[in-house]
């Protein structure tokens, strides 16, 4: 463990530095295995939240989940130093390069930004222009990861736009979104960025649902609709 | 994970919430809800859509409709579902109708083309099988879940299970069966999962 960075107060990036770093593909995950000394083993998957562009290094960007077995572990208890036996990289139908083109719908729930992340670093470091747009679904602006780098990077003027929505705290004078993903909001994105080339989405099962389920109904083939479900129960 | 020489975690119990009732397979935990899993969004099929088909070679094919899948003999399985992304379901109830039923029907008894095949679902997703493991009472097309029609985000109305293997293997919306001679990746399997997908081994991935 290189170095733990905290992104909100549920939220955590682990950098790990890896013996034998391997390329990927943004959207990749690696599973963690944790052994306790009577042999007793759990895995867990996290997403790559680095941009394959970042080499030696991976940052695992996780989210605790009250009363889980790994994601309080490594909240809790893991420190600077420390090893974490990972496997990796794993993934394919929900990956994303330059190659693959647009334009770029990423919709994203709480944690479900990790992997989308990944892509939009990878598509920045390779000065991609593939016009791209984030929706992205949080409780409040405290609980937004990775906050400064995605105003930065929608700042940066390269075709890259981020679309918040609140679902709980909703902060004075906000005029963006401020409910659930529901068929409206994605129809109102969508249209912005006009033809919808690839769409992944990421986060709750719930959500995951509704979000992909919009799409479908604004007539996106499945087939460009990609989809990860990161927990059983809905967080937002 | 490099070998099978485990890093210890410092500080690391285990706390396994809510204890399984018997072992499970090395790596997966107990979980009592149904989680969903799919790279894609959900297929929308409806009953009167549904329509499953064995392609019998040369040409031939023979089909089921939702009411000839009612008008066949049912079974109520009982078993355990053990899922590469780490949960295991205990216990849980399915009912439909054995594979083998299918292939009697389809005229096909002890003499299938090939060792292999690829099942497919509406929306196009694929997986493999050696025929061998969906014979004798192995696989089932099924369209109840613990007694209830299954809902669409968990393949309905109708998908296949084959408990044995890792659940990916256990298609949703399942469409159809093509025999092959030889073993050919299926949606997963051409992403890095397992040929075969046995959880008792824990053949997740590809060199497991
Ligand atoms: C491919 C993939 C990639 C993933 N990437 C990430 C990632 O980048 N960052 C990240 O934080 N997580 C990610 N997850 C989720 C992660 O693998 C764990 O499921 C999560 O950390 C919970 O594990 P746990 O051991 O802490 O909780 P568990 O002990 O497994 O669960 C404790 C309780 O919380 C519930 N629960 C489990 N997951 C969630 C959830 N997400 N929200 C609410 N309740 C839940 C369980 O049903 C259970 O009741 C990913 C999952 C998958 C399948």
């Amino acid at each position: 463990m290189e170095s733990i960075t905290v992104e909100t107060y549920r939220v955590k990036t682990f950098r790990l530095l890896l013996p034998l770093w391997q390329p990927f593909r943004p959207g990749m995950h690696y599973d963690v295995r944790l052994t306790a000394p009577d042999g007793y083993q759990a895995q867990r998957s996290y997403s790559i939240a680095t941009g394959p562009e970042t080499r030696n290094v991976v940052d695992l960007t996780v989210e605790t989940i009250e009363g889980g077995e790994v994601s309080p572990y490594f909240h809790d208890i893991v420190e600077v130093g420390d090893q974490v036996e990972v496997r990796g990289p794993i993934g394919g139908p929900f990956t994303w390069d330059g190659s693959m083109g647009g334009p770029l719908l990423l919709i994203g729930g709480g944690s479900g930004i990790v992997p989308l992340m990944s892509m939009l670093r990878h598509r920045n470091s390779t000065a991609c222009l593939v016009p791209t747009l984030l929706l992205y679904s949080s409780r409040s602006p405290g609980n937004v990861i990775y906050s400064d780098e995605l105003d930065a990077l929608s700042a940066a003027g390269n075709g890259f736009e981020v679309e918040h929505t609140f679902t709980r705290k909703i902060p004075d004078g906000w005029n963006g979104f401020a409910r659930r993903v529901d068929v409206e909001m994605i129809s109102e994105v969508s249209d912005r960025l006009g033809i919808i080339g690839r769409a992944f989405i990421c986060g709750p099962e719930g959500f995951v649902e509704t979000a992909a389920n919009a799409l479908v109904n604004a007539g996106i083939a499945s087939e460009r609709i990609r989809t990860e479900r990161f927990g059983p129960i809905g967080t937002r | 994970m490099e070998g099978n020489v485990a890093v210890l975690s410092r500080g690391f119990s285990g706390f396994r919430r809510p204890q399984p009732p018997r072992e499970i397979p090395e790596g997966q935990y107990y979980e009592t809800g149904f989680p969903v899993l799919t790279y894609g969004p959900t297929e929308r099929v409806s009953q009167s859509d549904w329509k499953f088909t064995i392609d019998l070679g040369e040409g031939g094919f023979k089909s089921w409709t939702w009411d000839d899948l009612m008008a066949m003999p049912q079974t109520d399985i009982h078993t355990d579902i053990h899922c590469v992304t780490k949960w295991s379901m205990l216990d849980s109830d399915w009912k439909g109708v054995d594979l083998d039923v299918f292939f009697e029907q389809a005229g096909l008894g002890e003499n299938i083309a090939g060792d292999y095949l690829m099942i497919r679902s509406f929306g196009g997703y694929t997986t493999n099988l050696p025929v061998a493991d969906v014979r004798g009472g192995k696989a089932y097309i099924v369209h109840e879940f613990g007694g209830e029609p299954i809902t669409q985000e968990h393949g309905g109305p109708v998908r296949m299970i084959v408990p044995h293997l890792y659940f990916w293997k256990s298609a949703k919306w399942v469409e159809s069966i093509r025999f092959m001679d030889e073993d050919a990746p299926g949606f997963w399997e051409a992403n890095g999962y397992h040929m075969y997908g046995d959880p008792w081994k824990e053949q997740r991935y590809w060199g497991d």
